[in-house]
């Protein structure tokens, strides 16, 4: 995963840390006061905002093939990146996945999709990949997604479609202040 | 997951209001096209039309020649294989004035969400009746492997774009105030892993907007068939239709490429078995008949509403296919011509 940006197209990551684990550590960095607090803080303060942003781009790097689209999808996919998928898929799958589960553009990788489902099914989290996922908002590329989620600004990333239909497909809030 | 009650604004199902332009003449498709087909419950045919690799319009004319007639609506594809044609939504154009009701495919790999809805918008207004909407092949297998990937949307996002633009608005919230008309179709694979969520991820499309679901190339008709029973349960044929893909294997050295070459799809063994078991002369119509029976074998699956034919460079043999498959010409246009369409 760390040959990501080496190779062109985004590559197939698997993560290294169990689903389990992840789901758990979840609960621990849940929005609530604090955090929020921090992640204003974090966001008003150039150098602490490079600093954090750094930091999260390193251990996500390395956890998760992290390509730091701002707007982490990671709860909703069974803690398997669908940024690095090389279509950059957000809803599933793509119909090119080979009969043995490799991705059709690193015939050597499995589909992050496939890694994604088994894990999501393995934990129980299985209906998160029913939810409809919003397109990406490109201006966050580069930014970090735990301030952003800290501050309530990702809570629209997805929708479900079980009752009524899925809402049009408006914009997503403001980013927020300028930063 | 289930699906939502009302297929988006089309919830009045296929009362829409007419095209922004009236369809030419009788000749634009019969009796109504894809829409009216799908509506009335008939057994629908679509096929794909290629567009060319140079500025030929005639050669869409051409094929569009031997389709005529004999299906509701054709498929132009986008730069099918990540190679460049010419536009898919000129061909659509150039199908429509010889008499084919098009199908415009968009696909996310070469534009963003600019590019995406202004060309939608452009569909509709050049009265393209049926437009649909996929992730598309990643260049890599294409003719110019060095492009630039876009993929700013995925197939789920664009066809939810699609209904937020036929709701009336674009995907930034500004109103239309004449938003389009067409039908929103999308693609399947119910042969790729994972298995599981096949099913599933066609409903999300469903629940995004889409009307109707043409399927990759069906040859192992035992899996589609587990696959639509899957379909069922999640309710999808009540708001979507389902067309199964299929077409015909014309030699061993396209069964060799469909079964090693082209990502995601799916060929069985007995396939290949059966048309190497035939002399060589006899392969093709070997393929022929073997697609004439998964055509009748599809048709009897519980939910499946049409076949979409993809016989891409034989379209002329598409009559024939369907005509020994039981499927009878549409509509009014029965009587083709002799060699009726050739433009050369």
């Amino acid at each position: 995963m760390s040959d990501s940006a080496a190779s062109g197209w985004p590559r197939p990551a698997r993560p290294r840390l169990a689903a389990r684990s992840a789901y758990a550590l979840h609960a621990l960095v849940a929005p609530r006061k604090p955090y929020r607090w921090l992640a204003a803080r974090i966001e008003r303060h150039a150098l602490l905002r490079r600093w954090f942003t750094a930091g999260e781009r390193v251990t996500k790097q390395q956890l998760f093939g992290c390509q730091m689209c701002g707007q982490c999808a990671l709860p909703a996919t069974g803690y398997a990146c669908p940024m690095t998928c090389p279509k950059q898929l957000r809803n599933g799958p793509c119909g090119g996945v080979s009969p043995t589960g490799q991705c059709e553009v690193h015939p050597q990788l499995r589909c992050v999709w496939l890694i994604a489902v088994e894990r999501a099914e393995q934990a129980g989290h299985s209906a998160d990949l029913d939810l409809l996922q919003r397109p990406v908002d490109r201006r966050e590329t580069g930014r970090s997604s735990w301030v952003n989620y800290w501050q309530g600004r990702d809570e629209d990333l997805w929708a479900a479609a079980t009752e009524n239909e899925p809402a049009p497909l408006l914009p997503r809030a403001p980013a927020g202040a300028p930063r | 997951m289930s699906i939502p009650t009302a297929t988006g604004p089309a919830g009045q199902g296929t009362s829409r209001p007419g095209f922004a332009h009236p369809e030419p003449a009788a000749e634009a498709g019969p009796a109504g096209g894809l829409r009216a087909a799908i509506a009335s419950g008939r057994f629908v045919v679509t096929a794909e039309l290629g567009p060319p690799r140079d500025a030929n319009a005639d050669a869409i004319t051409r094929k569009a020649g031997f389709l005529r007639g004999w299906v509701d609506a054709a498929n132009v594809t986008d730069c099918q294989g990540a190679k460049v044609k010419l536009s898919s939504l000129a061909g659509s154009v150039l199908a429509r004035a010889a008499g084919v009701e098009p199908v415009m495919q968009l696909t996310c790999r070469d534009r963003n969400r600019i590019g995406l809805q202004s060309d939608l918008l452009g569909a509709a207004a050049l009265g393209i009746p049926n437009v649909l909407l996929l992730t598309g092949d990643h260049p890599r297998f294409g003719d110019h492997p060095e492009a630039k990937p876009v993929f700013d949307l995925d197939g789920v996002q664009l066809t939810w774009a699609a209904r937020t633009l036929r709701d009336g608005t674009l995907m930034s919230g500004q109103r239309l105030e004449h938003p389009p008309t067409w039908l929103i179709g999308t693609v399947e694979n119910p042969f790729a892993p994972p298995t599981s969520f096949r099913a599933r991820r066609l409903a999300k499309k469903v629940a995004a907007g889409a009307e109707f679901v043409q399927t990759q190339y069906v040859f192992d008709v035992e899996r589609f068939a587990a696959w639509m029973a899957e379909v069922c349960a999640l309710g999808i044929p009540r708001h979507c239709a389902v067309i199964a893909g299929v077409g015909p294997i014309r030699s061993l050295r396209v069964l060799e490429m469909l079964t090693t070459g082209v990502p995601g799809i799916y060929v069985p063994d007995e396939v290949g078995r059966r048309l190497r078991g035939v002399p060589a002369g006899k392969v093709e119509s070997e393929g022929i008949s073997l697609c004439v029976e998964t055509i009748q074998q599809v048709a009897g699956i519980p939910g499946v509403r049409g076949v979409h034919v993809m016989a891409f460079g034989f379209e002329r043999g598409v009559p024939d296919i369907l005509e020994r498959a039981g499927v009878g010409p549409r509509a009014s246009l029965a009587s083709v011509p002799e060699g009726g369409g050739h433009a050369h």
